[in-house]
């Protein structure tokens, strides 16, 4: 049923249900919001977006009000203006207004608002001082600055309506309230798995990743130095959004181009990794099918996960534990690369690994706490020194002058720079099952996998779980015991999905051989070092461009890469050989539900 | 450690696992131990399946759940303007000189602790304070002495 209504003498009908806010979009009226996300629920609780119905003395907060039948709403009366210049201020009142010195100077709403909203001198009085407020930056990728924080509760909620984690929480009450973890304790200690998401949507600079810029520069500026960097598929789509460009623009050719003025001695690519994360992902799925259908060895897991997203890995880690064993345990694209930089690549170029600072652009902060793991080192030194997110990426841009959307395309380096359509799709929810399944169904079948353009749709799109059984007939001699079988697989993102899925597991419930987890909404295209803002449309547009730059490869299957099958036969030798066993694979954690 | 499982498992059992049993849990601790340590906070969510910190905000949250060790005696004194008004701060000040505490400690012989409170209804007759499920009202600093005289005198009579 539609409802009419008046927003500032505009005409506008809306579905019944539908909220003051949503009514005013629909015309372009834009009403300032800080607790309201598209993603979460409704919380209204910041009441800057207060509107006037005419013939109701009190204000309405817009963002929870649901419209009815002949309301007549103002959204810029004076009464609304003076509300809303009342509630900046109380909240500027209370919040560490050092904009200059803030990384999220120039991207904060609060900050905007305020400007908006010219408020001037005469404010209420400064309360930070007399709080005493703390700064946790003990975790390699959170910071959380509580005198920043307005208590909007949209990292609370994301934690727990997108992440079921709920690492964060309101604790005490009134002037005392305040964003709290489990006893306060830094988020390094707690059931927090860096995801990020919770950055991704902080209004102001309460919550930020942990910035690795200048050590970056250092590094590239040191002569003795060589800087390689490696770029995550999904930062190609959604770099040009925090540098003016929409989202869903793919800007591979520039993000080389840019990087190389930054000035890194190699240009190289997560994407050949994630290829490699294939042939080893890959194989490993196609043993622990042959050890439990096969030979019946009971001390080996399925359902078997992927890896790739340490978010999902701390997650499980904390949350699961008797599950570890089912984690692939092939390291991630970003650690394998690591790995292979300061050994293979150092080998073949003649460089000491000492000499080399290995540096991954990554749309994550979890990333961050996964470089610094202790047993990330796998070559002898920290395999990736550092990570900087995508947002931070855009900032180095900026600093150097560069006019990013007037540079050329350019072309990845070799070695270590080649991938295929099956890597880039890494970057999207259902992508490490599609590049797997188009490497695993060929190595038992010696057919393409029976979808058009190798396309695999049912792993495909923002459906919360998705499920995909593949029959496996006219198999290989060496596979025999496969003949038949359906390969039941499951996709799934946002960990409260993989909870679901987990606990459906554990239950008995569901039966599958293989689950791919990606902790971030949409996959890493929506992780949390991405340009902010993120909602549905953004990730979409995001997924289509991932789709898009999978199309235009001219290689699309993770074996069929040439430099990967080069690093085989020249290092590696063979899939789960002991050199990859090395390098490539790693092991996990139990921790505790703090 | 074991007798906290097994008081948190007993009060599981009886309120059940769902999310609103919390609060009683909650409350079933607090008056076995007299307060919500961090092992049973950790314990609590193992078994309703939510996080610590949950447990945490919903116990930070109200007044009459502590997350730390009290005294025998818990003294609340009503924080609200009224009170206030009618000399609340002489109150405290009389009853942290005879404690020898500040507001929100316990004394050393863990007897005594000095804690405010949101308004306890006594508005009429402030200023009023709680001790443990007792209240006094229309108090002064006079008044404060004796009440607390009296009951050191009865610890003492006992010990």
């Amino acid at each position: 049923m539609k409802v009419n209504l008046t927003i500032d003498n505009i005409a506008v009908s809306v579905d019944e249900g539908s909220t003051i806010l949503e009514a005013a979009k629909q015309v372009s009226i834009h009403i300032p919001t800080l607790c309201y996300h598209e993603d979460l629920c409704v919380a209204g609780n910041c009441r800057v977006c207060v509107v006037e119905q005419t013939g109701t003395n009190r204000l309405l907060p817009s963002c929870a009000m649901p419209v009815s039948e002949g309301m007549d709403i103002h959204t810029n009366s004076l009464k609304v203006r003076a509300a809303r210049k009342q509630v900046v201020e109380l909240l500027i009142s209370e919040h560490n207004a050092e904009c200059t010195r803030c990384y999220k100077n120039g991207k904060c709403e609060l900050q905007e608002l305020s400007s908006e909203y010219i408020l001037g001198d005469n404010g209420f009085i400064d309360l930070i001082p007399f709080k005493k407020y703390t700064i946790d930056n003990f975790s390699p990728s959170i910071i959380k600055d509580d005198s920043k924080c307005i208590r909007c509760q949209r990292c609370v909620r994301t934690c727990t309506e997108l992440q079921s984690i709920s690492a964060l929480t309101v604790a005490h009450k009134g002037k005392e309230m305040k964003i709290s973890s489990f006893y306060d304790k830094p988020m390094y200690e707690v059931v927090c798995t860096n995801c990020g998401q919770c950055v991704n949507r902080c209004p102001t600079g309460a919550l930020t990743e942990k910035i690795y810029i200048d050590q970056v520069w250092e590094a590239i500026c040191a002569e003795d130095k060589h800087v390689v960097v490696q770029t995550a598929p999904a930062v190609r789509v959604a770099l040009g959004e925090a540098l003016g460009m929409e989202p869903g623009e793919i800007i591979t050719g520039k993000l080389v181009s840019a990087l190389r003025r930054l000035g890194f001695s190699a240009v190289l690519d997560t994407d050949f990794t994630a290829d490699l994360t294939i042939i080893e992902e890959g194989n490993e799925l196609l043993q622990r099918l042959t050890k439990v259908l096969k030979d019946g060895d009971t001390s080996v897991k399925l359902p078997m996960t992927t890896s790739c997203s340490p978010g999902w890995v701390k997650f499980i880690e904390h949350t699961f534990p008797e599950y570890l064993d089912n984690v692939s345990t092939a390291k991630s694209p970003q650690q394998m690369f690591g790995a292979l930089a300061k050994t293979f690549y150092a080998e073949k170029l003649k460089i000491e690994p000492e000499n080399i600072v290995s540096v991954s652009i990554m749309p994550c902060t979890a990333k961050k706490f996964e470089a610094d793991r202790p047993e990330m080192q796998s070559s002898g030194y920290k395999d990736v020194d550092f990570v900087l997110t995508t947002r931070e990426l855009a900032l180095m841009i900026k600093q150097a002058g560069i006019d990013f959307l007037s540079l050329p395309d350019d072309e990845y380096d070799s070695i270590m720079g080649q991938s295929t359509g099956a890597g880039v799709i890494f970057g999207a929810t259902g992508g490490v099952m599609e590049a797997a399944l188009r490497t695993a169904y060929e190595v038992v079948t010696g057919r393409e996998v029976p979808f058009k353009n190798l396309e695999v749709t049912p792993v495909r799109g923002m459906e919360e779980v998705k499920e995909a059984t593949i029959k496996l007939e006219n198999v290989l001699p060496k596979w025999d015991f496969l003949e038949g079988v359906e390969l039941k697989t499951c996709v799934t993102h946002g960990l409260t999905n993989a909870k679901k899925v987990m606990e459906a597991v554990k239950s008995g419930e569901a039966n599958y051989h293989f689950i791919e987890v990606m902790a971030c909404p949409g996959g890493c295209l929506g992780g949390g070092g991405q340009p902010i803002p993120t909602n549905l449309q953004i990730r979409q547009k995001r997924t289509e461009a991932i789709y898009q730059e999978d199309r235009l490869k001219a290689i699309r299957k993770s074996h069929e890469n040439p430099e990967v099958q080069k690093i085989y036969e020249e290092f590696l030798k063979e899939p789960l050989g002991a050199m990859s066993h090395e390098l490539l694979h790693t092991h996990y954690t139990v921790r505790n539900r703090q | 450690m074991n007798d906290l499982r097994n008081l948190v498992s007993t009060l599981v059992d009886k309120h059940g696992r769902d999310e609103e049993s919390l609060l009683p849990i909650l409350q079933g601790i607090e008056n076995s131990e007299s307060y919500v340590s961090q092992e049973a906070m950790v314990e609590i969510a193992k078994e309703l399946n939510i996080s610590a910190a949950q447990v945490y905000g919903t116990a930070t949250f109200y007044s009459f759940l502590s997350i730390q060790p009290l005294g025998k005696y818990v003294i609340r004194v009503c924080k609200t303007i009224t009170c206030s008004m009618h000399g609340k701060n002489q109150v405290i000040s009389e009853l942290e000189n005879m404690l020898k505490i500040k507001l929100g400690e316990t004394t050393s012989d863990k007897r005594f602790s000095l804690l405010e409170t949101n308004c306890l209804g006594q508005c009429h007759k402030g200023p009023a304070m709680l001790i443990n499920d007792e209240p006094y009202t229309d108090l002064t600093p006079e008044k404060v002495r004796e009440i607390i005289r009296d009951i050191q005198q009865k610890e003492f009579a006992v010990n």
